[in-house]
């Protein structure tokens, strides 16, 4: 193909290439194309599949002999004449694979929840000869970790599960062919052939050579489709499978809790631009490779146990697919792939994968901001995150891992680090360190707070102490299960796909931020009285006046949040981490902020024991009584450079609140995105639907097969959420017409 | 000077009043008692919170940017924000002084002289015209549209953009005869830009229940599609904007 030659021909550079060759898009979504007939029966066959996995109960079916890795399936087909993009995780479609490296006892466990039995021989060699990740971690837990991850102060920690988070960069493998990729990765050895010869060496080239097996896989597993992926993509169709062939491997080798896609469609669309230019593609050939593309990426499957389900609800995997944004050199990056890979939410209809992120600018092409308002409307389907935030601190060829973790493709990663619970460290302060709801000491013991009254002053003082043993054994925790991970499930296909040299990040999260706030508002602006138990526990809080809460753009409260979490991020970079990464923080529940809030007792802002937290970065549940932008600017106003690893929040509107006809509504969102983005807020989840519709969902499940919903970070079918979440999504804030 | 004045709440994601994303200020007091109120919660004047033109100035300056962005600005509404003509003026004054687009939802149920004190900052009226008929006005809302009627033709004088906003209450405001009547007045009229015909709701009974208060429209439906479009279709008979 005729490509503009530059720097990407001498080294691997991704983003040279595709600035050099990408044609930007400025006009609308009138070229996109409907779906081919092939694409509409592909699309029944895999819809009849879905129904029959959910009346199995979630899962259609698994193989329990075979441990997956790059090439240990045989090539698995839905419709081998009718596919465009061919490749699945096992010889059948939606059938789940066995993962064992991250830690065998889960893999049995979901074995079990769904009716099956894991092969025993299976179990003793992961068991008798081979240490999983699992392992390693349990062996390295202190006894004060173990106490804290018990007691639920941290939690959804990776030492069980894949972490994932980690982008490989797919496009590499379209633009220049596996081996030109192994050959690179040679030379990287050749570098590393140096005098002294150190522990970070010795790991350096044990994994370099890991890489390089990989990728022979790789080309194994693409020929046993019948490819060989030796050499560039030559074609459209070619650049999207052999792409595909890169995301499918890692899909095989990782049941990693987020395995996104990364920055793909404006690369693609250089491919398909090409072709369609020379005549040999049509536009509706150009949709249907794409409409196939994703038909993959929404049948990705991994194994998973029921608690891993409650703390990631719907069985997402997160095929994150980050779309737009702005160049360096001003140009948009949005291009006609950009749009129809928005499009197959209308092809195929609305589904929670991929994980469609738009990435926005207040400068993206007028119609391009339309099409995805509309799109929302219809579909809520769609997360957007600020790119002229992100473009400053991570250049123009980032990508979304997950929900809301930036990094450069390639060239960066991040230790995964769930989330540290902080409004039971509010309690742990006053209470000195005893857990509210089981009474054990967990921390060391810190003086309780025994005053009649709280006051703010001294409870600040107790928290910042216990933010401080809190940012000790989390960081600690963290250390140990990265450096299990690494030592025991690496994800040799992901990083073959990365440059030598990257950027580590270790992700921290905090959850119930908004219930913290709220307390320390309590406490500060009304009269709090603990009510304690018989052992002097502070079990329940009576407030007496009024006090702000968070969600209401109210400096007095707005303020406290902001310094909550620029406090914990400071106590998390004093604490020294595995290889030298870079703390950041998110706030980001997931759908965790329900299972948070079962283990947390009473709080002083009135949340009782049990109640969920508000999900991210929301505010609590009908506190924010001014309307969405009073809460979207309070949002706004969490600094993302104290928490560069991502600011959630979730909102949901009723379609009337958005305006009285649809081209008010479309512009109504696009001037709330806008003005959010202008004041800094960082992710959106857009909802847009009336209450009713849930209800209904609810009750008749089989009439909403496709019923999508955002929660915090992703997408899920509603239906696939327990019922106390589908409750908590009810429950939640929905802005309605006053 | 710092006008201070009675407000029941405010709404930050306005969009059914008036253009763009709003801010809405729900002032308290109404004068009127129309059966079918949806924010019977408004009427009592000695409710709400006592909050300053400073005050709300501060407030309403944060959200510059969604006005912006969406073209935008502050709406009065209530209860029946005329009730307190001199917070309005001193608002909307300070509002135009910071470049914000006024609009003001009333029933027009205000004295001409009082209205000249608002008048010149406000950009866009939302004209509540319950009935055209007098009698049936004052059966509906307990005070004669006299008032209205004059306000209306006020606003056309001072060619002021108005919105006519009309309630379709089946059985109430739905006789084709007055909706003839409204349609010939309106097109009498100089400044109006758009008549919004809305459908009668029930999602403000609760706030009678709230209150112990009967609720007096209890066995009235909601109009269907086809009323409200054949009240329209009457309306456009006058040749005027109708949505």
């Amino acid at each position: 193909m005729d490509f503009i030659e530059g720097k990407w021909c001498r080294d691997i550079d991704v983003r040279d290439f595709i600035q050099l060759n990408y044609t930007p898009y400025e006009g609308d979504e009138s070229f996109l194309a409907g779906p081919t007939a092939a694409t509409q029966k592909l699309w029944d066959k895999i819809s009849e599949l879905l129904k029959k996995e959910t009346d199995k109960g979630g899962v259609l079916d698994i193989d329990t002999k075979t441990v997956s890795t790059i090439t240990s399936h045989k090539p698995g087909y839905i419709d081998k004449d009718l596919e465009k993009i061919v490749g699945l995780q096992t010889d059948e479609p939606l059938k789940r694979a066995i993962m064992p490296f991250g830690g065998i006892r889960m893999v049995k466990q979901a074995c079990e929840a769904y009716g099956y039995e894991l092969d025993p021989e299976v179990e003793r060699i992961f068991t008798q000869y081979r240490k999983t990740h699992n392992q390693g971690v349990y062996d390295a837990y202190t006894t004060e970790m173990r106490k804290a991850r018990h007691a639920g102060i941290i939690t959804g920690l990776p030492d069980a599960y894949g972490r994932g988070r980690i982008i490989g960069d797919y496009r590499r493998i379209a633009l220049y062919g596996v081996d030109r990729l192994i050959e690179d990765k040679k030379q990287q050895l050749i570098q590393l052939e140096v005098n002294d010869i150190s522990e970070e060496v010795i790991r350096a080239r044990e994994e370099i050579n890991d890489q390089i097996r990989a990728l022979n896989e790789l080309k194994v597993m693409a020929s046993s489709y019948g490819f060989d992926i030796s050499g560039p993509a030559h074609d459209a169709r070619q650049a999207v499978q052999w792409l595909y062939f890169g995301y499918l491997a890692a899909i095989k080798e990782q049941n990693g809790a987020a395995m996104s896609l990364g920055r793909v469609s404006t690369f693609l669309d250089i491919y398909i631009d090409h072709d369609v230019k020379a005549g040999i593609l049509t536009e509706r050939e150009a949709q249907e490779l794409i409409d196939h593309f994703v038909m993959k990426l929404r049948i990705v499957r991994f194994l998973r146990t029921p608690s891993y389900n409650e703390l990631f609800s719907g069985d997402p995997v997160w095929v994150t697919e980050s779309i737009g944004g702005m160049g360096l050199d001003g140009r948009t990056l949005v291009t006609k792939t950009s749009f129809r890979m928005l499009h197959t939410l209308e092809n195929l209809g609305p589904a929670p994968e991929p994980n469609l992120t738009v990435l926005w600018s207040n400068r993206l092409p007028e119609p391009f901001k339309r099409y995805c308002a509309g799109l929302s409307i219809h579909t809520s389907a769609i997360q957007y995150e600020n790119d002229d935030l992100m473009r400053r601190y991570w250049g123009d060829d980032y990508a979304i891992a997950c929900c809301v973790s930036a990094m450069r493709v390639g060239k960066q990663m991040q230790f995964f680090g769930a989330r540290a619970n902080l409004a039971k460290a509010l309690l742990y302060a006053i209470n000195g360190g005893r857990d509210e709801l089981s009474g054990q000491q967990v921390t060391p013991r810190f003086a309780p707070i025994t005053s009649e009254y709280l006051d703010y002053d001294e409870v600040m003082e107790r928290f910042d102490t216990m933010l401080d043993w809190l940012a000790r054994v989390y960081v600690g925790a963290l250390n140990v299960i990265h450096y299990m991970h690494d030592k025991y499930s690496y994800e040799a296909i992901e990083m073959a796909l990365h440059d030598k040299d990257i950027l580590r990040t270790m992700a921290f999260g905090i959850a119930g931020l908004s219930v913290v706030a709220d307390s320390l508002s309590a406490i500060k602006y009304a009269k709090v009285k603990p009510i304690r138990n018989d052992d002097g526990i502070a079990v329940d809080f009576e407030i007496d006046g009024e006090f702000p809460t968070f969600g209401n753009n109210d400096d007095r409260v707005d303020d406290i949040a902001v310094d909550i979490v620029q406090r914990f991020m400071g106590k998390l970079q004093k604490q020294p981490t595995y290889r030298q990464s870079v703390h950041t923080q998110s706030i980001l529940t997931i759908t965790s902020n329900v299972v948070y809030g079962k283990k947390t007792g009473n709080t002083p802002d009135g949340r009782k024991k049990g109640e969920p937290f508000a999900p991210g970065a929301n505010p609590m549940h009908g506190r924010d009584k001014k309307g969405a932008v009073a809460s979207m600017s309070s949002v706004a106003k969490l600094p993302y450079e104290y928490a560069q690893d991502g600011i959630s929040y979730t909102f949901s509107i009723v379609p009337k609140a958005l305006g009285k006809d649809e081209e008010e509504r479309v512009s109504n969102l696009v001037a709330l995105l806008s003005a959010y983005f202008a004041q800094n807020g960082h992710h959106i989840n857009v909802n847009v639907f009336d209450r009713e519709t849930l209800l209904d969902a609810m009750d008749h499940p089989e009439k909403y097969p496709q019923l999508t919903i955002r929660v915090s970070g992703y997408a899920v079918n509603f239906i696939k959420l327990t019922r106390e979440q589908q409750l908590d999504v009810i429950n939640r804030t929905f802005h309605e017409v006053k | 000077m710092n006008v201070k004045g009675r407000i029941h709440s405010i709404e930050t994601m306005g969009t059914v009043d008036g253009p763009g994303i709003r801010y809405v200020v729900f002032m308290q007091g109404c004068p009127l008692r129309c059966k079918y109120c949806h924010n019977r919660d408004t009427w009592d004047m000695s409710h709400g919170r006592i909050m300053s033109v400073d005050e709300l100035m501060q407030d309403i300056k944060k959200y510059k940017n969604f006005m912006k962005y969406s073209g935008g600005g502050v709406t009065l509404t209530g209860g029946e924000p005329t009730l307190q003509w001199r917070f309005v003026a001193e608002l909307f004054r300070r509002c135009k002084a910071d470049g914000i687009h006024t609009a003001l939802d009333t029933s027009g149920f205000v004295d001409i002289e009082r209205a000249d004190a608002f008048l010149p900052y406000t950009d866009l009226v939302l004209l509540d015209i319950k009935e055209i008929d007098p009698i049936k006005h004052t059966e509906l809302t307990g005070v004669s549209n006299d008032k209205t009627l004059a306000f209306a033709q006020h606003l056309s004088e001072l060619h002021i953009p108005t919105w006519i906003r009309y309630v379709l209450v089946p059985g109430y405001t739905d006789d084709p005869d007055d909706i003839r009547a409204l349609g010939r007045f309106i097109s009498g009229l100089s400044n109006v830009e758009l008549v919004e015909v809305l459908p009668y709701h029930t999602m403000g009974v609760y706030k009678w229940e709230q209150l112990c208060v009967d609720y007096p429209l209890k066995d009235v439906a909601v109009p269907t599609d086809e009323q409200l479009e054949a009240v329209r279709k009457l309306l456009r008979d006058s040749n005027i904007s109708v949505r």
